[in-house]
């Protein structure tokens, strides 16, 4: 089991340096370079050769790679072009409130969907079973933005519950910061939950067919306990799965959010990065996104090995 | 639940008939803007912020522009774009997914590994990084968003080519000297065609989302030019004020994707239920 563990860690790793190698030769290969893209209209043939000097953008792009991954590995990304500042200072405050966002968000998210894919398994075919089906739908395909503003609209101006800005500050206290960001997390939670309740559904019912489910309730026991008793431990393996690659569309699906309730995070501080043509913050950025990706859809196989007792004592 | 109503010798579901309607009125009202919409698009038409009477349905936005007519042009902006996406992304991942079934060996190891690596990136991060040096002028998103939406028609057509590459009409063809282009434009194509309408209804969905979240976050469509994306972006402050301008663009959105997200469903189920049939 050690070894599959390790083997997936490995792949993880690779996949990690391959994305960065991406990233780097995204900004780079491609026609028009990081010089021509700051000066835009006022360039002149000098103007650009001295900036590409003082850039660094004459050595080979290889040797700029290395230079530039060995040092993100230790958190230096350089200078913002635009401010000035050092990368990872702007970066630093922003990713505590993404992660935060993030986070609160999975906190209720995760539960409540398994909690309700396993009330539409125990109801299938039900009325209660079709909406959740038909619920799943329309959440695929409404986009966050209009359930953003939706939340907005009524619960922010017409009600004025909740504020219609989450404008956290880094000494705003937890519990306001909570209050502050309730309609982002309410926005990233319903556009996921659904997913992951069909899927913890389906998981379920899939086991539901096997024969010891049908041993258990020819052994006279109501539906409910079949279901949490004896399907449900069974069908956690690909449910944590499922739940792993939703939260990993949460790190997409949060640079929409915070740009909606113009919330101070990661995401708002790329989608500027990039209409700045501030090349060394995307790159920072695109990398922290990109690792949060692939880490969160490496959990979701080495917990897929750790939850079944098959591959976790091989013979 | 299905209706009388008949499509490529299939009976329609209901939701498959709500549908296609909603795709046939927002292609209806792409096609014909100049003619459906009462004022054109960047006309001011009176004082910002008026509320819907007779002539204008839906009211006027923050800079006095009929906002019917701006939600009719920019049906035309968000589809016409996804569209364009949607064709080049399948033309490169169908060709690339076909050649990589065929010729197996390296040149399908290559292909392989190389979309393994775009999809192991949210292709929403890939693309700002991307635009952060291009631009943000259209050629440049339609064909940035196109190759990377590419290497998921690749997985399905390279799988479905496997497939049919694998049975014996097709080993007969090569045996009989046909070419690879003729064996997959006479062979592979046909037989592929059912599950790859589906997926194009799919990829259209996606590019018509991605480039609408582009423009919302102000690096896709850029002024004068306005999809529903960037009318949200517009119009985002005016939530404020309880109207309901940004809900049009983003709710014609959604509406869109369901509609063809219901066809998507339809068509995917007659293949299943054709596959198990034997037919």
């Amino acid at each position: 089991m050690l070894r599959l563990i390790g083997q997936r860690l490995g792949l993880g790793l690779l996949t990690l340096v391959a994305a960065s190698v991406l990233i780097f030769a995204g900004t780079e290969v491609l026609p028009g370079d990081l010089a021509s893209a700051i000066l835009q209209n006022t360039a002149t043939p000098e103007s650009l050769a001295e900036l590409r000097q003082e850039l660094g953008l004459n050595r080979p792009a290889a040797v700029r790679y290395f230079d530039w991954a060995s040092h993100a590995v230790v958190g230096e990304f350089g200078r913002s072009l635009a401010s000035h500042r050092e990368v990872v200072v702007e970066i630093a405050p922003r990713l505590r409130n993404t992660l935060f966002l993030a986070s609160y968000a999975a906190i209720v998210a995760v539960p409540l969907a398994v909690g309700l894919g396993l009330m539409a398994a125990i109801w299938q075919g039900g009325v209660y079973d079709r909406a959740v089906n038909f619920a799943t739908l329309l959440t695929i395909s409404v986009p966050e933005y209009l359930v953003g503003y939706i939340l907005i609209k009524y619960f922010s101006v017409r009600l004025g519950w909740f504020p219609s800005l989450a404008n956290v500050t880094p000494d705003t206290p937890l519990l306001s910061r909570i209050w502050l960001t309730f309609l982002p997390m309410l926005t990233l939670v319903l556009v996921v939950i659904a997913h992951m309740m069909r899927m913890t559904r389906a998981s379920v019912l899939q086991i539901m067919s096997s024969p010891y489910i049908e041993m258990a309730f020819l052994k006279g026991l109501p539906k409910w306990r079949v279901v949490i008793r004896h399907a449900f431990p069974n069908a956690v393996a690909p449910i944590i799965s499922v739940v792993a690659l939703d939260l990993a569309y949460l790190i997409v699906g949060v640079v929409v959010v915070e740009v909606v309730f113009v919330y101070p995070g990661l995401g708002q501080l790329m989608v500027d990065a990039v209409s700045k043509h501030d090349v060394p913050v995307v790159q920072a950025c695109g990398l922290i996104f990109a690792a949060a990706f692939i880490l969160l859809n490496m959990a979701a196989d080495v917990l897929a090995i750790l939850s079944n007792p098959r591959l976790r004592h091989p013979r | 639940m299905t209706v009388p109503v008949r499509l490529f010798g299939h009976r329609l579901t209901l939701p498959a008939l709500i549908g296609l309607i909603i795709i046939l009125v927002n292609v209806a009202a792409a096609v014909g803007a100049p003619v459906i919409a009462p004022f054109d698009q960047a006309d001011i038409v009176g004082d910002a912020y008026a509320d819907p009477d007779p002539q204008h349905v839906l009211g006027l936005d923050n800079l006095g522009r009929d906002l019917f007519s701006r939600l009719v042009y920019g049906a035309r902006m968000s589809i016409g774009l996804a569209l364009i996406i949607t064709c080049l992304s399948f033309g490169l991942g169908v060709t690339a997914g076909f050649a990589a079934a065929v010729l197996r060996g390296w040149a399908d190891v290559l292909l392989s590994r190389l979309v393994d690596l775009l999809l192991s990136m949210p292709t929403l991060i890939f693309a700002f990084v991307v635009l952060s040096v291009l631009g943000t002028a259209l050629p440049v998103l339609v064909v940035t968003i196109a190759v990377l939406d590419a290497p998921k028609v690749f997985r399905l057509s390279r799988a479905l080519a496997m497939n049919i590459g694998a049975l014996e009409y097709v080993e007969v063809a090569r045996l009989r000297g046909e070419g690879l282009w003729w064996v997959i434009r006479h062979e592979i194509l046909p037989n592929a065609a059912a599950p790859l309408l589906a997926e194009f209804g799919l990829r259209f969905s996606f590019a018509f989302l991605f480039i609408a979240a582009l423009s919302f976050l102000g690096i896709g469509v850029q002024p004068p030019a306005a999809d529903w994306g960037s009318m949200v972006r517009d119009y985002r402050d005016m939530i404020n004020l309880d109207a309901m301008a940004p809900l049009y663009p983003a709710g014609a959105i959604a509406i869109l994707t369901i509609g063809v997200s219901f066809v998507v469903d339809w068509m995917l189920a007659i293949h299943a239920r054709g596959q198990g049939e034997g037919a």
